[in-house]
């Protein structure tokens, strides 16, 4: 379970979260959508710790993650995130980039981690390209090693950060199908998206940010099919 | 038919010179790179400790070769350090190659996206993992062409060394320039020999980086 008290988060004078409330379930799936720059991809970042907070507390399965003695290196290992730039290791092969953490970080043998690696890129049908060096990938296809990557560690939560929007839309629907896999298979996720009507169709609940505030949160009958306010309303008929 | 009094022996005398060209090149390199990456990675990893560091090899950077040598060799005879010229050389090129080995390795660090360091980090790595196995790797080949520019000027520089008293190539050939008086000849000899020496390193160098751009 993710907890989020009343968090609030600036950088520098400027206040960016400003005191957001959340909890998602486990097994739960929520959308978080909102214009540009309301915080949601400053949020995501404060849950596993990329980015600190100046107050409120966030804590996954119980862990403070904001705490001075909290190993959050462990604690990231349960917090998958796949960023909007799709973030290969150009230097690494597609098996070699999914391997890595698996191998340093959980201290798998080569051949532990490379079963696990190849596993997790033929779920995201990648399995004809893990020799290849990711540069040669399309982005749709580097972006689903971005998941099999972080699926790789096993992890019990998946955060998405506008996962396609720097994705050609003809390459949007295969990575759409791969996060909606994981949906079906009941992996607990927070994510961050324009697309409204994938978000209708995955999400458990789906959060309107706005001004670094949760402004309306509900199922997405409530909060897509019938919003209450009116700045809702406005910005599903802007993206829409 | 052309007739030249250059011999067999005055060859192999420039042949010495290269030799030590290169020697000069070598260790000069391999002071200067190992303290550019020293260097390189604290200018580019903590930019504000680290300023004066940047300062004194700024002053480096910017004062020509030709009076540091002077400098340095002064300096040794009145601290009465018992160095030799050879030494001397390698000890000031290798500063010299230092200061823009470091401006080469700090760009490199910073040239990697900040968006992959997070992403690494976000999968457990540490910090120093971050820096092992993806910050330097990546760095090094965005350096390597600057790194190996620095060789090959290097290489040059290498020629003021006459000035403390070393002969290497270029010396060695004004010095068989005045027995024979024969100076295009000669020149034009020492000229191929640095041509040959910066080709087979810039090969070399290309060699390894067609290998890694396969790769992206
Ligand atoms: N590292 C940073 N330093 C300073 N300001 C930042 C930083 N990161 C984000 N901001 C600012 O914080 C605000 C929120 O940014 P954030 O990226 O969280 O928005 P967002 O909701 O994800 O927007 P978008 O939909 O455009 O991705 C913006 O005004 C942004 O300029
Ligand atoms: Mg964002």
């Amino acid at each position: 379970m993710i907890e989020i008290n009343k968090v609030h988060k600036s950088f520098g004078d400027l206040e960016v979260i400003k005191g957001v409330d959340l909890t998602v379930d486990k097994g739960e799936v929520v959308s978080i959508i909102g214009g540009s720059g309301s915080g949601k991809s400053t949020l995501l970042m404060c849950i596993n710790g990329l980015e600190k907070i100046q107050s409120g507390s966030i804590r996954v399965d119980g862990t403070e993650v904001h705490d001075k003695g909290t190993d959050i290196n462990k604690l990231r290992q349960k917090i998958g995130i796949v960023f909007q730039q799709w973030n290969a290791f150009p230097h690494l092969t597609v098996l070699e980039n999914v391997m890595l953490a698996p191998r340093k970080v959980l201290g798998k043998s080569r051949a532990e981690a490379e079963e696990v690696a190849v596993n997790q890129l033929n779920h995201v049908g990648l399995g004809d390209k893990i020799k290849v060096f990711p540069g040669t990938l399309s982005g749709g296809q580097q972006q689903r090693m971005a998941i099999a990557r972080a699926l790789a560690m096993s992890p019990d939560y998946m955060l998405f950060d506008e996962a396609t929007s720097a994705l050609d839309p003809q390459l949007v629907g295969e990575v759409l199908d791969t996060v909606r896999m994981l949906a079906d298979d009941g992996m607990t996720m927070v994510l961050v998206t324009h697309e409204i009507h994938f978000a209708r169709d995955v999400s458990d609940r789906v959060a309107f940010f706005r001004n670094g505030l949760v402004h309306e949160i509900g199922t997405p009958d409530q909060v897509i099919n019938n919003p209450q306010k009116p700045e809702t309303i406005a910005f599903l008929k802007s993206v829409s | 038919m052309l007739s030249t009094s250059l011999t067999m022996s005055d060859l192999l005398f420039l042949l010495h010179g290269a030799w030590v060209t290169l020697q000069l090149t070598f260790w000069a390199m391999l002071l200067g790179t190992i303290a550019g990456v020293v260097f390189g990675l604290l200018r580019a990893l903590m930019p504000n400790a680290s300023r004066p560091l940047g300062w004194v090899l700024d002053a480096f950077r910017s004062v020509p070769l030709l009076i540091q040598f002077v400098l340095f060799n002064s300096l040794k005879s009145i601290v009465g350090l018992d160095w030799s010229a050879f030494a001397v050389g390698c000890i000031v090129l290798g500063v010299y190659s230092a200061a823009f080995c470091t401006e080469i390795v700090r760009s490199g660090v910073l040239a990697v996206p900040m968006t992959v360091r997070r992403a690494a980090r976000s999968l457990g790595l540490t910090y120093s993992q971050d820096l092992r196995y993806i910050v330097f790797p990546m760095a090094t080949r965005i350096a390597f062409p600057g790194w190996l520019n620095v060789v090959l000027s290097t290489m040059k520089d290498t020629a003021l060394v006459m000035w403390i008293g070393i002969i290497e190539l270029l010396r060695a050939s004004q010095i068989v320039v005045t027995r024979i008086q024969e100076p295009l000849l000669v020149l034009c000899i020492a000229g191929l020999i640095y041509y040959v020496i910066s080709l087979v390193v810039s090969r070399l160098g290309a060699r390894l980086e067609t290998r890694w751009q396969e790769n992206d």
